[in-house]
């Protein structure tokens, strides 16, 4: 059997990853993508302790963490929808309207 | 405890079902109205149910206790932000009546947002499980990026609602994996549970890294240095009404779910998390104020003054014990009642296409509008914290609180702080009432509305600074309860 500290090493891997994409990465989608990346790995981080502690709270927490990125997707896909249409542009660079 | 913990009572989410059911009849009842037609009705049906949501909080008070398998816990400390988070939607939809008529957006799902968005912050602030905690803040969280977006034609806008979505959603997912290992280190995420654990367990690195990404998170909500960035800019391009709320409700909302996630469950490791909040706390003021200084646009300085008033409760927290946190819990309200009012007279004055922001347009108000000057000029003295207004009670306990918690340095800190604030407060009234006004800027007749919103704002602010002996003590008693709990 596969130790948890595999599943946890690999799960804080993913989630380091989806930071440095969301800080170094210029397009919004895939920014976007690297968020969901982040809830994935917690995700798996979730499943492992489960596993580990022998109860099912975990698992129902994966669930519901689903819906809720589910929900994210459908609103942040609306408003990447909006910048495009006032910015034609997907470069965060350019949306820069207001100084950050 | 009490034998019934596990019993549905539908009581203990009372409010929240009324200002669901209201969303849903506001939803149901948009398509009904022409395309062309007023939104306004939409609006008085958001408003009756919020005013019974008030009645339903008031209700809760004789029926405390946990319920629906321990997750939901109604107490004087919920029972307290549900009336503010409550009224601050209560005093945001009366402004935005006549906001969305002079921006010409006709949508009634702008309300329905407004609703729903209240109810993930009601229940962010009497969930006890960390699962409820984190549905409630994505429920609140989605509804105000959707709401920052709502001036469909402006490019502005649109931005704004995409980087607080980015950075929302980012700051989320390091809260929730927070929650993955906190789970992970007890087994449990039921907040008293997890103290219980806590309590006797030696600290480990796990909870400690889990304590650290829950920070982290929560401290993005509340945007308090170093992560308060987003800030500013999102204010500037979301809809002033919605800036409104977003400064004030999701922001007490993230106070009390911070409130109980520090001291209900991470009660025992209070020498780790102190310092981190004593750094934040210090940043935020002095970067706060420091950037409100040089802002010429209204929404940006009072950005940035968020910033700062998020410091001060920051200060609160450090002080600790039964008086840090229930001062924590009288700013939130005071500051709740002040800023909601500044922006309301700010939506007003913005005009069509919000082109009135600058201070400079402010020139001449006391002249064009005296109700809308006298009104701004009471919430920027309260911001400031001159006595009889409520922000001078707010500062003063929240610095007692350290005081007697020997924090010497974060009171004179703070001390200082308020000083350099009054400078670009008092900017505003000095322009307000000594610059000549440029006679293009229309003549602002007050509508019904934006009057009613205006005076429950400053009758509150007033109140809190004149009488605040009943809400501190309500304050005390919820703060006590927070802390007895667990």
């Amino acid at each position: 059997m596969v130790p948890v500290s595999y599943y946890l090493v690999l799960s804080a891997v993913l989630f380091t990853l989806g930071v440095a994409a969301f800080l170094f990465k210029r397009n919004i989608i895939t920014i976007f993508m690297s968020i969901e990346l982040m809830l994935n790995a917690v995700n798996l981080s979730f499943v492992a302790f489960a596993n580990m502690h022998k109860d099912v709270s975990g698992h129902v927490f994966v669930f519901f963490v689903m819906v809720v990125a589910a929900a994210e997707a459908a609103v942040g896909l609306a408003i990447i929808i909006a910048i495009y249409r006032t910015r034609e542009t997907l470069n965060v660079d350019r949306v820069n309207l207001l100084k950050l | 405890m009490n034998p019934t913990t596990n019993e549905i009572q539908s009581i203990a989410i009372l409010p929240e079902l009324i200002l669901s059911v209201a969303g849903i009849v506001v939803m149901l009842a948009d398509p009904f109205l022409g395309a062309k037609s007023n939104r306004r009705p939409l609006g008085y049906l958001a408003l009756a149910g919020t005013v019974a949501a008030l009645f339903a909080t008031a209700m809760q008070r004789s029926s405390p206790g946990a319920s629906y398998f321990r997750v939901i816990q109604v107490d004087d400390f919920s029972v307290f932000f549900h009336f503010v988070i409550i009224a601050i939607t209560a005093v945001v939809t009366l402004s935005s009546l006549d906001y969305l008529e002079q921006q010409r957006i006709r949508a009634g799902e702008y309300y329905a947002l407004l609703l729903f968005g209240t109810v993930g912050m009601c229940l962010m602030t009497s969930a006890r499980e960390l699962l409820m905690l984190f549905i409630a803040l994505e429920i609140s969280s989605i509804a105000t990026y959707v709401l920052a977006g709502f001036r469909l034609r402006s490019a502005a806008s649109a931005e704004s609602s995409l980087k607080y979505f980015l950075l929302g959603s980012f700051a989320t997912a390091f809260f929730l994996y927070g929650v993955a290992l906190i789970y992970g280190a007890t087994g449990t995420t039921n907040i008293p549970a997890i103290a219980a654990k806590l309590a006797e367990g030696s600290t480990t690195g796990l909870t400690v890294m889990a304590l650290a990404l829950m920070i982290v998170g929560m401290a993005f909500k509340i945007s308090a240095a170093p992560f308060h960035v987003w800030t500013p800019d999102v204010y500037e391009g979301a809809p002033i009404p919605v800036v409104a709320l977003m400064s004030t409700g999701p922001k007490a909302a993230a106070f009390a779910l911070m409130l109980r996630v520090l001291f209900g469950a991470f009660g025992s490791l209070n020498e780790w998390w102190m310092p981190l909040i004593w750094v934040a706390a210090v940043l935020s003021m002095t970067l706060g104020n420091i950037g409100a200084l040089m802002q010429n646009n209204v929404k940006r300085m009072l950005a940035y003054s968020s910033i700062a008033h998020a410091g001060y409760v920051l200060v609160a927290f450090a002080a600790q014990k039964e008086a840090g946190v229930s001062a924590a819990i009288f700013y939130t309200a005071t500051y709740a009642a002040m800023n909601v009012g500044a922006f309301a007279v700010a939506s007003y004055q913005a005009g069509e296409g919000e082109r009135y922001v600058s201070i400079d347009d402010f020139a001449g108000l006391g002249r064009r509008s005296p109700v809308l000057a006298t009104t701004l000029t009471i919430f920027m003295l309260s911001l400031i914290g001159i006595p009889l207004t409520g922000g001078f009670f707010a500062k003063f306990y929240v610095f007692k609180a350290a005081l007697a918690s020997d924090m010497i340095w974060l009171t004179v800190i703070g001390v200082a702080n308020s000083a350099i604030a009054a400078y670009y407060y008092l900017r505003l009234i000095v322009v307000m009432y000594m610059k000549e006004g440029d006679e293009s800027t229309p003549l602002l007749p007050v509508p019904v509305s934006v009057a009613t919103g205006l005076l429950v704002a400053a009758g509150l602010t007033l109140y809190l600074g004149i009488l605040p002996e009943s809400t501190l003590d309500f304050a005390i008693k919820g703060a006590r309860q927070l802390l007895l709990i667990h």
